[in-house]
């Protein structure tokens, strides 16, 4: 096993690039013995892992090892399909959210999600980004608070002179900032991001990690990627699931990617598996 | 074959001198026969392809034939046929009472199967659970939609006309349409509503809507063209039904109908009045009738078409 400070792909390690680390953690979301079956089939086992407040954390793995499922824990989105079962505790401010007196709707009002795949709505741009503070019955400036969303997500300048033009009428890349838009809009606490730049060309992903660096300042960035240095260079805290549902390897991300414990994990960063 | 393609490619190519042809490359494959059977198949399923619109243009060339010889042998007047009401002497009869009795009979039907039969939808869909009876009801609604028209004329007769005795009225006989074109319009809105992603549905739900604001604000918005599109050919199928009015005893009204519990006669039923009449006169009259019927049913489907490939490609 490698003993070197050397880190094991070729890209700087965040740590000492931003600010946030410095910060002492405070626990937003715990899992604890946390099993999430479809159907007969388990699709993650026991895992156990603390996401801190205000910083990124990185969710890497190979395919199917269940890290869309774990990030769809989060918010209930699990909820939407019929088969799955959850066992064991997710808590968020120390609450299980599984909880029978917990409404998934309010959760989901304070835990925002960006899906793999941009989804903007077939709706006009404006009405994209107020679609969650309308819902919620939000009357103040909405005019303001839909130009702070799309500024926030890096994408104001491109589009505030067609507002009332489709959502659909955009790139792949400005869809998917406009979904972040959207997520960020109604002012969640935790953002979830399920590889969010998988879809994007190298331009747009790195505007889009930018905007990730800025919002770890406001909000709990929780994110899913395939992209080792991604990974790296984004994020405070990584989470390695491998095959089974398993979580071998929970911890800052300098550490994970320059000397991991497990071996499987340094095989799997350094492309021998997975 | 000639060889001029061939020295043309050589021209062209410059170097290929040792191309050989197609023909003697592949000499030891034989494939006339099978191309014999494609070109004869594909004659055979012309000829069935046009047969359909073959009937359908002699038909028209009849009506419209009839038509050219009610305007003119007859004399009958485009404008005092569609502004007369209805009369026992041909030369003063018109088709104004009728149409508007067919207008009155789409805005009722139209009322009461779009509501009735959206909401259908979106229980079915987003809501019923996954179960035999869910199965059962959705199985059934394709029975329903093939149940022949004059069942539920029978049904409105026995229930409203004669049951609760309300008489041949308007409102009787769009009851009866709209029950008939329910099932149509269930189903169409069912597939405009499965045809929105997932993906939508879920960015809606992952932003904290709940499953009604979803529904409301995603799902029939999007759906809304194609439950529209089903809705208008769905009555267009009924505008022209005259069994089930025919049944609850639509007919030989002369006088336009002015409120929803009028007697009336529709526009199939006139026309079916006139061609039961032995004058040739009311004949031709019927001839006219249905060329206005006509044009009113192209021109709901064409609106429907046009709907359809505006909205196609914007969800
Ligand atoms: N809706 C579902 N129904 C049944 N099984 C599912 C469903 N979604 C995921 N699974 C199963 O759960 C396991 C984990 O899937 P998941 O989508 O969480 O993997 P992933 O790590 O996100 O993979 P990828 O990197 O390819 O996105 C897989 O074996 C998959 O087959
Ligand atoms: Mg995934």
């Amino acid at each position: 096993m490698s003993t070197s400070e050397e880190s094991l792909i070729t890209t700087e390690v965040s740590s000492e690039r931003t600010g946030r680390s410095d910060r002492p953690d405070a626990t937003v979301l715990a899992a604890r013995d946390l099993d999430v079956y479809y159907g007969d089939d388990r699709a993650l086992a026991s895992v156990d892992v603390e996401i801190p407040e205000h910083k990124v954390t990185a969710i890497i793995g190979p395919s199917g090892c269940g890290k869309s499922t774990f990030l769809r824990c989060i918010n209930r989105m699990n909820d939407q399909i019929a088969v799955c079962r959850v066992d064991g505790d997710l808590s968020f401010h120390g609450k299980n959210v599984y909880d029978d007196d917990v409404d998934p709707v309010a959760l989901r009002r304070r835990v925002g999600m960006v899906f793999q795949k941009p989804n903007p709505f077939p709706k006009s741009i404006y009405d994209n980004v107020a679609y969650g503070l309308k819902i919620q019955g939000f009357d103040g400036d909405m005019d303001a608070r839909v130009e702070e969303a799309l500024r926030g997500a890096a994408l104001w300048g491109e589009v505030k002179d067609q507002l009332d033009s489709s959502g659909l009428d955009l790139s792949g890349g400005q869809q998917q900032r406009l979904c972040i838009a959207r997520a960020i809009a109604p002012d969640p606490e935790v953002i979830l991001m399920d590889e969010p730049t998988s879809a994007l060309d190298p331009v747009a992903a790195s505007k889009i990690e930018d905007l990730i660096d800025e919002l770890a300042e406001q909000y709990t960035v929780v994110i899913v990627t395939h992209n080792m240095q991604q990974a790296a260079r984004i994020s405070d805290k990584t989470a390695v699931f491998l095959t089974g549902g398993k979580l071998v390897e929970f911890d800052d991300t300098a550490k994970v990617f320059e000397n991991p414990d497990e071996p499987r994990v340094e095989e799997y960063i350094t492309g021998k598996f997975g | 074959m000639s060889d001029s393609p061939d020295s043309k490619r050589r021209a062209d190519g410059g170097t290929a001198t040792e191309r050989t042809r197609g023909e003697e490359l592949f000499a030891d494959i034989d494939l006339r026969r099978e191309h014999l059977k494609n070109r004869a198949f594909l004659g055979l399923i012309f000829a069935a392809s046009m047969f359909g619109v073959v009937a359908l243009a002699l038909l028209l060339l009849d009506v419209v034939t009839d038509f050219y010889v009610g305007l003119t042998e007859f004399e009958i007047s485009l404008v005092q046929f569609l502004t007369a009401d209805g009369s026992r002497r041909p030369e003063r009869a018109g088709f104004f009472g009728a149409i508007i009795a067919s207008v009155m009979l789409m805005a009722l039907t139209a009322v009461l199967s779009f509501f009735v039969g959206v909401g259908a939808a979106i229980y079915l869909e987003e809501y019923a659970p996954n179960n035999r009876i869910t199965r059962l009801i959705k199985a059934n609604l394709s029975n329903l939609a093939g149940v022949p028209s004059i069942v539920y004329g029978l049904l409105v007769l026995a229930a409203l006309v004669n049951g609760i005795g309300v008489g041949p009225i308007l409102l009787a006989g769009s009851v009866a349409l709209a029950l008939l074109v329910m099932p149509i319009i269930i189903v169409s809105a069912q597939e405009a509503i499965r045809a929105v992603p997932d993906g939508v549905r879920n960015g809606s739900y992952a932003t904290g809507a709940t499953k009604w604001q979803t529904i409301r604000q995603v799902v029939l918005p999007s759906a809304m063209p194609g439950i529209l599109t089903g809705t208008i050919l769905a009555l267009a199928r009924a505008i022209g039904e005259t069994a089930p009015l025919l049944m609850i005893g639509a007919l030989f009204v002369n006088r336009t109908p002015f409120g929803p519990f009028d007697r009336f006669s529709g526009m199939p039923t006139q026309i079916y009045a006139w061609a039961a009449e032995p004058s040739q006169h009311f004949i031709h009259l019927a001839a006219v009738g249905i060329v206005v019927l006509l044009t009113i049913l192209l021109s709901m489907n064409a609106v429907a078409v046009y709907l359809r490939n505006k909205y196609e490609t914007a969800v």
